[in-house]
């Protein structure tokens, strides 16, 4: 067994979990090739999103594969790196906004 | 950074038997990745043969005022190897005995040559269609005796296309060097000033897109958009077409694959992206490339790693078109550049 949790050579072997089961994994290609078309918003935007979300969920292979796609379609470091930080604002704000619950229960202990 | 050309740092990747060494060897010889031959064939497709000859692409040199990071030629003010006036004696001489629709004239930069001007001016003369110059635009500004380019351009119906790498000044300096995104952008409002790219002209001005790294190029239709909207609202200048040209994994090209280590993923990304309707497009089916030299290749990156013409026509002064169009293609790893994705061509994409 390797010694790390993540290789990177695993991204390019996605496509095999349709070996143990092509029903399921199948539906899942189909239905994220699908969400990726341009459509209402553009494949552009759809690719800084995903970036973005890349980054929230802490998904090394996805921030690999979203660098690329942006680059790909002319997406600049700086729009990039925005996106990054609206990714990051949002996880900061999620951890903050329980702030709140935190002085709600704080006064509702105290006397 | 300064680069210079792999020829003058006595780079080993220069001798193109290094080049295709490479090419054939590492994951294409242990199997990790089909080559380019098995790929074509286990797609059942038919093995790729020219069609039609309609292009004469001519490299008239590898002298040029720039040192392109991405450079597929190693050209370079160091490289002094050009066309001898007998050699373009000998390509008017096919160009008058055949039907050639368009010549495709490329270096280096081909306006370096001393005779480029009296060797445009005599293919006019010739029945063939278009003339097309691939121009690196900075040339233009690069010396007072080149400023009269456009005119010299529009007189004799040049169909220009030039390379401009992104329509913002970083990444194209990082590419092509210091200074010449704002040189490329002074050469293309002195085009558009003499009629070129402008919507009711016919004189017509494409631009090339390639990428800045190792990454495959998007959308040539949405990158237009993008090119087309920022180069109008930030410096209003207009162009017809962007072609959108996978950089092959030769050369200077190669050379930067490996020493950033991106050879191997930039390799699976190519197989990966293998498009089969892009196989019977790929422009050595129409196409055929004449050294400095005379020498004829399939196309000019064949030039580059020299893999001639399979036949026994093999210079222009021995210039048989039906033994041409009964050759079999010489074929490499790097093949799989003008087949990924939306296929790659000298005229942008192809499927």
């Amino acid at each position: 067994m390797k010694k790390s949790y993540y290789q990177p050579e695993d991204l390019k072997n996605f496509g095999k979990i349709n070996e143990w089961n092509k029903v399921l994994g199948s539906k899942f290609f189909d239905y994220y090739n699908s969400v990726f078309e341009e459509g209402s918003l553009s494949a552009r935007e759809k690719s800084l999103i995903a970036l973005a979300v890349s980054h929230v969920v802490q998904c090394p292979y996805c921030i690999d594969s979203y660098t690329k796609d942006g680059l790909q379609r002319g997406v600049e470091k700086e729009e990039m790196m925005e996106a990054v930080h609206v990714g990051a604002a949002i996880k900061a704000g999620a951890a903050l906004v329980h702030g709140v619950q935190m002085m709600n229960k704080h006064d509702q202990l105290s006397m | 950074m300064k680069i210079k050309s792999l020829k003058s740092r006595k780079d080993s990747l220069a001798q193109t038997e290094k080049q295709l060494a490479v090419l054939n060897g590492g994951i294409f010889k242990d199997g990790t990745l089909p080559k380019f031959k098995q790929k074509v064939k286990s797609s059942n497709l038919k093995q790729v043969r020219p069609s039609r000859l309609e292009i004469l692409q001519i490299n008239i040199g590898y002298m040029c005022n720039q040192v392109c990071a991405h450079c597929h030629v190693d050209a370079g003010p160091d490289r002094k190897e050009i066309m001898t006036h007998e050699t373009m004696e000998e390509i008017l001489m096919v160009l008058k005995k055949n039907k050639i629709k368009t010549v495709d004239l490329t270096g280096g930069a081909p306006e370096m040559h001393p005779e480029f001007r009296w060797f445009v001016e005599e293919i006019k003369k010739t029945e063939v269609e278009e003339i097309i110059v691939r121009s690196n635009l900075t040339i233009i500004l690069a010396n007072k005796k080149y400023n009269d380019l456009p005119n010299f351009f529009a007189r004799n119906e040049i169909h220009v296309i030039s390379s401009l790498p992104f329509y913002k000044r970083n990444k194209t300096d990082r590419q092509r060097g210091d200074g010449v995104f704002d040189a490329s952008i002074k050469a293309l409002k002195m085009l558009n000033a003499v009629g070129y790219g402008i919507p009711e002209s016919n004189l017509e001005l494409d631009l090339v897109y390639n990428p800045s790294g190792a990454f495959l190029p998007g959308d040539q239709n949405a990158l237009k958009n993008d090119f087309k909207k920022a180069l109008k609202e930030d410096f209003e200048i207009e162009f017809n077409q962007l072609f959108a040209i996978t950089n092959l994994p030769i050369s200077r090209f190669l050379d930067y694959l490996i020493a950033s280590e991106n050879y191997e993923d930039y390799m699976h990304s190519l197989v990966d992206a293998f498009n089969p309707s892009a196989v019977k497009n790929v422009m050595c089916t129409n196409t055929i490339s004449v050294s400095w030299e005379g020498y004829l290749f399939d196309c000019d990156f064949n030039q580059m790693l020299d893999l001639k013409v399979n036949t026994t026509s093999k210079h222009i002064s021995t210039f048989d078109p039906e033994k041409l169009i009964d050759r079999d293609i010489q074929l490499s790893q790097h093949c799989y550049g003008c087949t990924a994705g939306a296929g790659s061509s000298c005229q942008g994409s192809i499927a």
